[in-house]
Order: C-alpha cells, then sequence, then structure tokens
C-alpha cells in the first residue's frame, strides 16, 4: 500500500527524522492560507499523488510570495500530472503539500526495501541525492553504499556513521545523519513497511540533515495488526477495477490489454497472462479468484471485467485442487446469466470434479468455448478476440489511445453500474 | 527414495483445529500411507482433544516426545504463524511446511534470523506444501493428479505446479518428489537448495523448476544447476507480460528497481543450460525432450 509525501513525513517525525514545516491543502485558500502559518519569505508547492518524478512533471514549485503561492496551487490542483510512474494519461492532483523553503547545499539518497538474498532489511544511501535512484544504479553503482541490517542488533552507531561519512556528510553533521538512519530503520519495522526513502535527504546551508522529500510503502500482509492504515489510503489514487475488486477479496490487476483472465492462483493467472500473449493477444488484467472463491466472488469478477470498454473476450482458466471444478463452473453459468455476457467466453478446466465441470457448462446452454488444455486456450481466446493484430502500431501510441478511451467511458459505466445496482 | 517427505514421515498439523488444518489433515491422512504418517496436531488451548483420531497435543514439544514426529505442517492463521514456526524450529524438528499465505514480512525476518544455526529446514511460507506420490502428501495439493515415478518438480507457485504435474501425466512421466517452496520474499528453501536434493537423489531422472518474477533465485540456482547437477533441468518463469511495480499476487512477485524480470532469469537460465520455454502449456513436453 502506498501512502502520500505529507503522510510519510509525519510517520518520519515521530521517529526524530528531522523535516521541513509544511502543511498538507486541498484547495489554494488553504495553501495560501498555510504559507501565512509557516511564515517566512519562500515556499514549496508540491502537488501529491502517489508516483514518483513530480518534480520533473511540473508538480513542484517554489513560490516567492503569498501570490506566487495562490498561482501555483492553483495550477498545480486538478492538473493531470505526467510522471515516467503515472503512465501516459497523468494522475489528477487532488491535494497540495506547502512547506517553508529550505537552503540546500547538498543531496543526498537514503533508502530502505527488505533484501531477498541476505533476508535482512537493507539500508543503501548515496551522495547522488535528487536523481532516479536507478540511474545511479545503472551508471555509477559505486556511489550507492549499503549495510545489511542485523536484525538481532538493529543498526549499528559505527554503521550509521560509517555511511554518512562515505556519502559526505561533515562531521559535524555526522550525529544528525545516525538519528535519522536509525529512525529510519525503525520506523520501517514498527509500521511494516516495505519500502521507506528518503530523496532526497539535504545538508542545508547551516548544517542541519533534513528529509526533503519521503516516501513509504507499507507491507499489505500487515494491514491486519494497522487499523491506521484506513485513514492513510486515498482511494482516488487507486485504479477504481482494483478498489472494486479488493471490497471482494479477488487479488486483481488492471492492465492494457483487451483479454480479460479469471485465474485460480497467482503463478497460473500470470502464466495464463503470458500464454495469452504468446499466442498474440493482450491480456486486460490480472485476477487470481484464490482458492476460496464462491459464485459471488466469480460473478462480481465478471462484473469487473465486464466494464472494461474494450474488452473483446474472456479467458477461465481453473487448475482444480482444493477448487473444485463443479464449483467453479457453476459460478461461472450464474455469472453469464446474472451479466449481459457481450464477449466470446472460453473455459478451461483441469483438477478435481473436471468432467462434473465439463457437463454443467455443456447442460448451461451458454455459447461457452471449451478448450481442452492451456495451449489450447490461449489459442482459443486470442482467435475470439478477434486475432492477433496484423501489424502491430507504434507501442507507445497505441497504448495512450486505448489508456484515453478507457478514461473517457469509465465514468458513464460507473454510473450505469450504480444505477443497475440501485434497481435491485 | 524421494527428497525431504516419504511413506517414514510422522507429520504433526500446528492449526489442527481450523478450518484449512483439519480438511487438509483429513485430506492428506486419505492419501496413501497418510493414516500412519499423520500421528499428532497442535492446539495450546485444546490439549487431550482428537480429530479424526489423531490425538492434539499443547505444544510441538510435547507432540513429537509423544508421538515421535519429525515434521509439522502449518495452517496457523497469519498474525501468529510465524511464532508456530519458531516452535517447530526450537522443537528441533526435522522439517517445518508453513502453508499460510499472508504473514508480515517483518515476523519472516525476526523468524529466519533466530533460524540461524538450528538444523530445521523450512518450506514456505505461502506455499502448497510437499507430495512424494504415492507415498505421502503434506499440504493443500490435489493428491490425485499425481502419480509415482522420476521426475522432479520445484515450483514457486501453487496452481502452476499442478498445471506442470498434469502435463507430465499427460505424457505418462510420473514424480519423484514435487516442492512448492513458495511465493514470500522471505522463506525458507529455495530453488537453489531443492534442486541440490533432487540431484543427490537415485530416484529423480530430471527436474521442472518453475520460477515467477521477482527476486534473483531462479538466477542463482541456474548458475549452481551449471557447475553441479547431474541432471537435466528444464524451467519456466510466469510472469513475463507483467509490468513493473505492480505485485503479482505474491508478496515476492514484483519487479522493482528494474530486476527481476521473466526475460533476465530466462536469459541467465538458458546461459546456464536450462533448457526454458515461454508457453507455459508446453513444459511437460519440454521435460520429455531432454530425457535420455
Amino acid at each position: 500500500m502506498k501512502i502520500h509525501e505529507y503522510q510519510a513525513k509525519e510517520i518520519l517525525r515521530k521517529y526524530g527524522v528531522a523535516t521541513p514545516r509544511g502543511i498538507p491543502c486541498f484547495s489554494v485558500d488553504e495553501a495560501v492560507k498555510a504559507a501565512r502559518e509557516l511564515g517566512g519569505k519562500v515556499w514549496v508547492v508540491k502537488a501529491q499523488i502517489h508516483a514518483g518524478g513530480r518534480g520533473k512533471g511540473g508538480g513542484v514549485k517554489v513560490a516567492k510570495s503569498e501570490g506566487e503561492v495562490r498561482e501555483w496551487s492553483g495550477k498545480i490542483l486538478g492538473m493531470m500530472l505526467k510522471t515516467h510512474q503515472t503512465g501516459p494519461e497523468g494522475q489528477k492532483v487532488r491535494r497540495l503539500l506547502v512547506e517553508e523553503g529550505a537552503d540546500i547545499r547538498k543531496e543526498l539518497y537514503v533508502g530502505m526495501v527488505v533484501d531477498r538474498g541476505t533476508q535482512r532489511v537493507a539500508l543503501m544511501v548515496s551522495s547522488e541525492g535528487g536523481m532516479d535512484i536507478e540511474e545511479v544504479a545503472a551508471h555509477t553503482p559505486e556511489k550507492i553504499h549499503t549495510v545489511f541490517i542485523d536484525p538481532g542488533t538493529g543498526l549499528k552507531d559505527t554503521e550509521a556513521d560509517s555511511l554518512a561519512a562515505k556519502i559526505g556528510v561533515p562531521p559535524a553533521s555526522v550525529p544528525q545523519a545516525r538519528a535519522i538512519f536509525k529512525g529510519l530503520y525503525q520506523a520501517f519495522g514498527e509500521t511494516d513497511c516495505s519500502l521507506a526513502e528518503i530523496n532526497p535527504l539535504i545538508l542545508t546551508g547551516d548544517g542541519k540533515v533534513v528529509a526533503l522529500d519521503a516516501k513509504i510503502n507499507f507491507d499489505d500482509n500487515a494491514g491486519f495488526r494497522h487499523p491506521e492504515w484506513q485513514q492513510l489510503r486515498d482511494l482516488d489514487e487507486e485504479d477504481p477495477a482494483e478498489v472494486e475488486a479488493s471490497k471482494y477479496d479477488l487479488n486483481y490487476i488492471q492492465l492494457d490489454g483487451n483479454i480479460g483472465c479469471l485465474v485460480n492462483g497467482a503463478g497460473l493467472a500470470m502464466a495464463t497472462m503470458d500464454i495469452t500473449k504468446l499466442y498474440g493477444g493482450s491480456p486486460a488484467n490480472f485476477l487470481d479468484v484464490g482458492g476460496g472463491a464462491t459464485t459471488e466472488k466469480v460473478t462480481e469478477a465478471f462484473k469487473i471485467m465486464l466494464r472494461i470498454p474494450h474488452l473483446k473476450a474472456i479467458l477461465v482458466n481453473i487448475f482444480g485442487g482444493i477448487m473444485k471444478c463443479d464449483v467453479i463452473a457453476a459460478g461461472v453459468v450464474a455469472a453469464a446469466r446474472q451479466v449481459s455476457l457481450r464477449v466470446p467466453l472460453v473455459v478451461r478446466l483441469e483438477g478435481t470434479n473436471v468432467d462434473l465441470g465439463k457437463k454443467i457448462l455443456a447442460d448451461s446452454g451458454l455459447p461457452i468455448i471449451s478448450a481442452s488444455n492451456m495451449a489450447d486456450a490461449g489459442k482459443k481466446v486470442v482467435a475470439a478476440a478477434g486475432g492477433a493484430p496484423k501489424k502491430a502500431k507504434p507501442k507507445s501510441k497505441a497504448r495512450a489511445k486505448t489508456r484515453v478511451k478507457k478514461k473517457a467511458t469509465r465514468k458513464p459505466m460507473k454510473r450505469k453500474a450504480a444505477k443497475k445496482k440501485g434497481r435491485r | 527414495m524421494s527428497i525431504l517427505i516419504d511413506k517414514n514421515t510422522r507429520v504433526m498439523t500446528q492449526g489442527i483445529t481450523g478450518k484449512t488444518g483439519q480438511f487438509h489433515t483429513k485430506m492428506g491422512k486419505e492419501y496413501a500411507n497418510g493414516r500412519t504418517c499423520y500421528v499428532a496436531g497442535v492446539n495450546p488451548r485444546k490439549p487431550g482433544e482428537s480429530y479424526e483420531g489423531i490425538p492434539i497435543f499443547a505444544t510441538v514439544k510435547e507432540a513429537k516426545q509423544q508421538t515421535g514426529a519429525n515434521v509439522s505442517v502449518i495452517y496457523v492463521p497469519p498474525p501468529f504463524a510465524a511464532a508456530a514456526i519458531d516452535e517447530a524450529v526450537e522443537a528441533d524438528l526435522d522439517l517445518v511446511i508453513c502453508i499460510t499465505e499472508g504473514i508480515p514480512v517483518r515476523d519472516m525476518i525476526r523468524t529466519k534470523y533466530k533460524m540461524q544455526g538450528k538444523r530445521t529446514k523450512l518450506i514456505g511460507p505461502n506455499c502448497p506444501g510437499l507430495i512424494t506420490p504415492d507415498e505421502i502428501k503434506i499440504g493443500i495439493m490435489p493428491g490425485h493428479i499425481h502419480k509415482k515415478g522420476r521426475i522432479g518438480v520445484v515450483s514457486r507457485s501453487g496452481t502452476l505446479t499442478y498445471e506442470a504435474v498434469g502435463q507430465l501425466m499427460e505424457l505418462g512421466l510420473g514424480q519423484s518428489s514435487c516442492v512448492g517452496i513458495g511465493g514470500d520474499p522471505v522463506n525458507g528453501m529455495k530453488h537453489i537448495e531443492v534442486l541440490k536434493l533432487f540431484n543427490d537423489d537415485p530416484q529423480t531422472d530430471a527436474v521442472i523448476m518453475v520460477g515467477e518474477i521477482g527476486g534473483s533465485d531462479e538466477e542463482n540456482a541456474a548458475r549452481w544447476v551449471k557447475a553441479n547437477m547431474r541432471k537435466p533441468v528444464v524451467g519456466f518463469i510466469a510472469g513475463v507480460t507483467a509490468p513493473p511495480g505492480k505485485r503479482m499476487g505474491h508478496a515476492g512477485a514484483i519487479i522493482s528497481g528494474g530486476k527481476g524480470t521473466a526475460q533476465e532469469k530466462l536469459a541467465v537460465m538458458e546461459e546456464c543450460g536450462i533448457k526454458t520455454t515461454k508457453n507455459p502449456g508446453e513444459m511437460g513436453k519440454l521435460l520429455k525432450s531432454v530425457l535420455k
């Protein structure tokens, strides 16, 4: 789960990480009021979206008067901010962070992730702050210094001090850097982060060490012990289809293609996407219905996929283990009757009670295309969706087109769905 | 022979009184030698009771002492699952298989740290378990799709393992053992460790290795195979079409920082002499093609 910069900074402050003073705002008037409250002569107006690269996209501006705060807030609020992480249509800015200006002498990088190799938390620091750390890793990997933190001792003072020195923190400021590294590690553990990043961490003209930006992702598995995450979640930043799916405990990710996939198991779901692509099609989504799928879950999954305007076909691929094929078949039939199935449906069943499942599908009278194995399913669904495209268009253009289309038609679709629900 | 488990294994179920624990203990007991293999259950609140004739003990240690169980399977809910692994490791069991999905990474880091220097092996968490066909099944996989044979299967995913097994069966190829190592980033045995066991198992002729995006376990395993493996290995990696930055169901299945892509893994595997396919429908065929 992702949160906003201002929320991440609030968390880090509790762990002794110094940040500029700032106030989150939802309107231009609030932004001006915030600047007044903060005082000083320079402010920074920062777009709050979950994607990175906001500065380059024009979402971070320095204001040197109240008038400029008003001007920039007005321009940034409501804009479709495009960054390398948002996709071509951008993300609408609905929140701002107004902060006091900072006197930047040097920009550094601090990041923390779980390292799979050592199975420990890794603290990575670099003298090259303020830029994309993946670029640094690709071109000047020697400028990144890493410590794999011993879970028994935590981050040691000597480790923290040595890292600080390596990235050019002057001796007088090292204790501040140490406090930040240790605070970050404590925050990482106690709040169950999967990623925490301060980029840039700055040295100010007067020798202070301050987190100018902050990013935190949480480990979704730890949600049960963090009821406070509900308050931090911003549904506007999430894909509406994914939000809807999460209500039914469906593991769903929206993609760009036109073939809907309903599968049990994450690995098989990925493999199903892959085989669709292999035969020239393009998956519209990742969907793992899990081991305990019910008729209701399957029906909701169908509804979510059918909301994709450019959907051309649906592939159901089930290898029944604990999940029995007859249960899935009954769910598919019930779902197909409840929603108006406007695209061809290819079903591949295998495993427990497969014959019973196939009989249910055959007896339903529904125009279901049945597939005998995974390869057959892949071929049939691509053919049903209109076959492989004859000549691939330039990728970025084609993508932009479908994205825009999706966005434009999403709202009316939603309203329709809401109406339907109301009637029932 | 086989790897890790066989008909002489004695199993206890931690979390035997929950719905999932009950169901799969029953299925395990009904499979092949299950009746003699499943000997104990653990629930601190229900010692002295029994389920399907299997006695329940308060602790793992007691269950081991009373029944001789040397392997544990865990169906305990996520908030308590890591502690359940700790208890099994403390009791010095040979092997712990944790089926539970959704354990916080922080808990697993602590558990793995505590396991340092201990003898107990861990499979999972978030895995289907393992099976030595026609001998013993520990986990949630459907027993009936398997048959005894000479192919080893190791995989990070559950249903994709069944898919591989299904394809082998269509070609008349049985399995020595099938191991689901799980989809979490911090887990027990990795591909490489399971491959080592298959390499030393006289009843395994060849291995299917199924991986997915995220991490670099498959690459590490591939390099080991190149240097040490005496048997053919074939592979498939799920997630060629997965976009970066999105968690594909499994906590470990995410491409981050440009690392852990399927393409990268497939390239390293090929370099190391592991035949791979991009078609998940052809895992069985590919394996058959490398058999002598």
